[in-house]
């Protein structure tokens, strides 16, 4: 079972879900972190890190010698990362994306591809929670491309076999590098018109993707009527609320699982699994 | 030597665009022959990514060695432009004829370095 757990919005709650479902869960659970941009997973795991790769995706390097200026390569490359000027040619290796276009299209073999570092991809087990083994990534700074990195994140989680994805914010490419191939994905939201706005754009997005989903009310309180009623004018199932309760807030600033701490939280998070394993038609652990 | 600059619409009387590589459309006046050529942009206007550096190939493409811009270059298209010899100038004037005067009778800045941050960066 590979469960996503992702919301349109930043700071809805995925990390406080993602994680206390790990932690209810009891089983061994592979927890990975797809915001590569900014992890935080680490800081509520505390994972002693036993394997650390470095990812490389290939990028052109043109022989100038062979190039004719022709344009093809700049003409298939649908990121604009390489300018074919008639004496020279650009490559802007930050925009690439290593899909390997430019070197299949040169009719006369000058482009070869070399790998370019983007950032490391680390595991180990967590010394908080003894079910679960951490996998995150760390994108170099500066380099503004995340979806690579993203996809050798999710190879290392492996096949396991409850594998949780603690999501990027938002519904552009890195978001659907992350929730792409998974069984299931709790959209996590909160009853705010910023989280209503952001929860339809990943409603849609999902619906795109064919994707199975449903909604999850963190912070959930009298305000819930906003969200609820989105969800029944579109059919999409709330899978569970997290109460709003200032003591999760404070367990989460100091890097402190909220379920671990606050008991309504770690009962909403239990029916909250059991929920999600029976929508996405997994047996309940 | 020919002359691109940035433009809103296909006339030399239309206003200039403010950006260089989602500038709608480069119109190219070349002095030898007293023409205007249009180059289309929209490709690159509505591109995702790298619509700077795209722009600026096609402008070096169409043999322009003077590019005028409305207000802005970023830093890619700079580059690319800068490595092709072709130097970047800024007008505001209001409409393309007029920058090309204002050029012609040397009273364009010359823009030695990129104005505005890159999208990516």
């Amino acid at each position: 079972m590979r469960l996503a757990v992702a919301s349109g919005k930043g700071g809805t709650g995925k990390t406080t879900v993602a994680l206390s479902l790990a932690f209810v869960a009891g089983d061994p659970v592979v927890y990975v972190d797809c915001d590569v941009e900014e992890p935080n997973a680490h800081i509520f795991l505390r994972p002693r890190i036993t394997h650390s790769t470095v990812v490389h995706i290939p990028v052109p390097s043109v022989d100038e010698t062979r190039c004719t200026h022709c344009g093809e390569c700049a003409a298939v490359c649908r990121y604009g990362a390489i300018a074919s000027l008639p004496s020279m040619t650009l490559v802007f290796k930050e925009l690439c994306h290593g899909c390997g276009g430019c070197a299949i299209a040169c009719p006369t073999n000058a482009i070869s591809e070399s790998p370019n570092r983007i950032g490391v991809v680390e595991s180990g087990p967590s010394s908080v929670l003894n079910n679960v083994t951490l996998v995150q990534g760390r994108i170099d700074v500066g380099v503004p491309l995340s979806p690579p990195l993203i996809r050798s994140v999710k190879e290392k989680a492996g096949d396991e076999e409850f594998v949780i994805l603690d999501c990027p914010p938002g519904t552009s490419c890195p978001m659907i590098a992350a929730v792409k191939e998974v069984d299931y994905v709790a959209l996590v939201t909160e009853p705010t018109p910023f989280g209503l706005n952001d929860l339809k754009l990943a409603v849609e997005t999902l619906r795109e993707l064919e994707l199975p989903f449903g909604v999850v009310i963190n912070r959930s309180s009298e305000r819930d009527g906003l969200i609820e009623e989105f969800c029944v004018t579109t059919g999409t199932e709330i899978l569970g609320r997290i109460p709003d309760d200032r003591r999760a807030a404070e367990a989460y600033s100091r890097g402190v699982i909220p379920a671990l701490e606050v008991r309504q939280v770690r009962q909403a998070c239990e029916r909250l699994l059991a929920r999600i394993l029976a929508a996405a038609g997994d047996e309940p652990q | 030597m020919k002359i691109a600059i940035t433009a809103t619409g296909t006339t030399p009387e239309s206003p200039l665009d403010a950006r260089f590589g989602r500038a709608a459309y480069f119109l190219v006046f070349d002095p030898e022959t007293n023409t205007w050529e249009t180059v289309e942009n929209t490709q690159n206007l509505n591109a995702a990514q790298g619509a700077g550096i795209q722009s600026a190939q096609n402008v070096i493409r169409s043999g322009a060695r003077f590019v005028i811009t409305g207000g802005h270059c970023g830093p890619k298209a700079f580059e690319v432009l800068r490595v092709a010899g072709v130097n970047v100038y800024v007008s505001a004037a209001p409409s393309v004829a007029e920058a090309l005067r204002l050029f012609q009778a040397g009273e364009l800045e010359w823009v030695e370095a990129p104005d505005v941050e890159g999208h990516w960066a």
